[in-house]
């Protein structure tokens, strides 16, 4: 019994799969290849669009599958990690794993239809792969999300409606304000203490800045909720 | 005296009337639930179908564009095109999640023509000017990537079959989904090879 229960979970550790991380920033390197600055340049880059077309593109770099299938892992991770929005589908996964030389470019339901698969795959062949033969990493994923960019074009432009967190804070910074001014009223009329100061301690901003932290200003990523068929292209290089 | 029996009938009858009700009410919400989880069976059937439809769409134009080379072997070529249309002569509803024998022989088809496909996708890799080829290698990521999505269907198909056939299972739903003909569903069992996506060579 006992070793049928070890055999057991080796048998699952065989099979497990890399672990699928919990992504808090747009750009996310596990192989430390990227330096800081080309990690933030591209976490700028990738929220910049996200905020104006309100598309999803997210790249993760992984240093082995170990022998799982990409496309599955691209999936596990698609999903766990929720890219794109919910009501339109419209999330990117760039993976790549940099000890298999494996990539995929994981597409989204509702971006199937401008990114597809040939694209995908075309972008991955000719963009990408060419400059990762010659170890250019940083340079090769600016090409490939400036490609994929270029790919998806016109598609979802500028949509604002479905920001959920803006319009949570934009709330709290009215109700702020209405606090804010009825204690000063308040303490007006209340007269004895009259020209005393009104103080609030650095705890009172709290409510504001739900989403910031974590990655130098900007506030980190957030899946919005959607979801992915199994569309996109895999390569390697 | 009289009256006594009267006030007790009645408060059986009021008892049984309840009890009935009651039972109605549970009918009623237990039989809405597995006509919901018999609708998101379909749903995710017509997925599946959708991605196996779109792949015998793309394989006329793999055909041609293959056939274009001279030397090709043409056992390869035939073979996937006799494959694909035995599989489009097999007419396909929801009914044959029901049905286990035509189930099977859906899944055998497309087996077949699966196999038939990674055999031309093998053959290729004897061909250079062909696997240079930007047309062929856009319809052949195009063919992945359907491979790809019948494999994540399937997956999200055999999900939703697991929560019906649980459902109309269990005590006491089992009892009502056998008055109301509820049967059991048939999912994919994967043929020995087909849990690995397809592998892409370049």
């Amino acid at each position: 019994m006992k070793y049928f229960v070890l055999l057991f979970f080796s048998g699952c550790l065989a099979f497990a799969q890399p672990q699928v991380p919990e992504l808090n920033q747009w750009a996310t390197d596990q192989t430390a290849t990227l330096s800081p600055d080309q990690i933030n340049s591209l976490n700028f880059r990738l929220k910049t669009y996200e905020d104006s077309t309100s598309n999803q593109l997210v790249v993760l770099m992984i240093v082995t599958l170990e022998g799982y299938p990409i496309e599955y892992y691209s999936y596990d991770v698609a999903k766990k990690n929720k890219i794109g929005t919910e009501k339109r589908d419209n999330g990117v996964l760039f993976l790549i794993a940099k000890k298999d030389r494996k990539m995929r470019i994981e597409v989204g339901y509702g971006l199937e239809g401008v990114l597809t698969d040939a694209h995908s795959s075309s972008i991955i062949r000719n963009v990408v792969a060419p400059h990762f033969r010659k170890e250019e990493y940083f340079a090769g994923i600016t090409a490939g999300i400036n490609a994929i960019i270029a790919a998806i074009g016109g598609e979802y432009k500028i949509v604002k409606e479905d920001k959920k967190g803006n319009a949570g804070s934009t709330i709290f910074t009215i109700l702020f304000i209405l606090v804010m001014i009825f204690l000063f009223f308040f303490r007006g009329k209340g007269g004895g203490r009259r020209g005393g100061p009104i103080i609030f301690t650095p705890g009172g901003f709290g409510g504001f800045s739900g989403k910031s932290g974590g990655f130098g200003g900007f506030g980190g990523f957030g899946g919005g909720g959607g979801s992915f068929g199994g569309g996109g292209a895999s390569g390697g290089w | 005296m009289k009256n006594k029996g009267m006030i007790f009938g009645c408060s059986i009858l009021a008892v049984i009337l309840l009890g009935v009700a009651m039972l109605v009410i549970w009918g009623i919400g237990a039989y809405n639930n597995l006509v919901t989880l018999n609708e998101s069976v379909n749903q995710s059937w017509s997925q599946v179908e959708n991605q196996y439809q779109r792949r015998a769409d793309l394989i006329p134009n793999l055909v041609n564009t293959v056939k274009g080379y001279a030397d090709f072997e043409k056992g390869v070529l035939t073979a996937v095109t006799e494959a694909r249309s035995k599989v489009s002569q097999m007419t396909v509803t929801p009914e044959i999640l029901n049905d286990p024998a035509a189930f099977q022989k859906f899944q055998s088809l497309q087996g077949e023509l699966s196999s038939a496909l990674s055999r031309l996708l093998v053959t290729v890799e004897n061909y250079p000017n062909l696997k240079a080829n930007e047309n062929f290698l856009q319809l052949q990521a195009q063919l992945e990537g359907t491979e790809n999505r019948i494999s994540v269907e399937r997956k999200n198909f055999n999900e939703t079959v697991q929560t019906y056939n649980t459902a109309i299972k269990r005590f006491p739903t089992s009892m009502l989904a056998g008055i109301f003909g509820f049967g059991e569903k048939q999912y994919f069992k994967s043929a020995p090879g087909s849990e690995t996506a397809p592998k892409v060579q370049f």
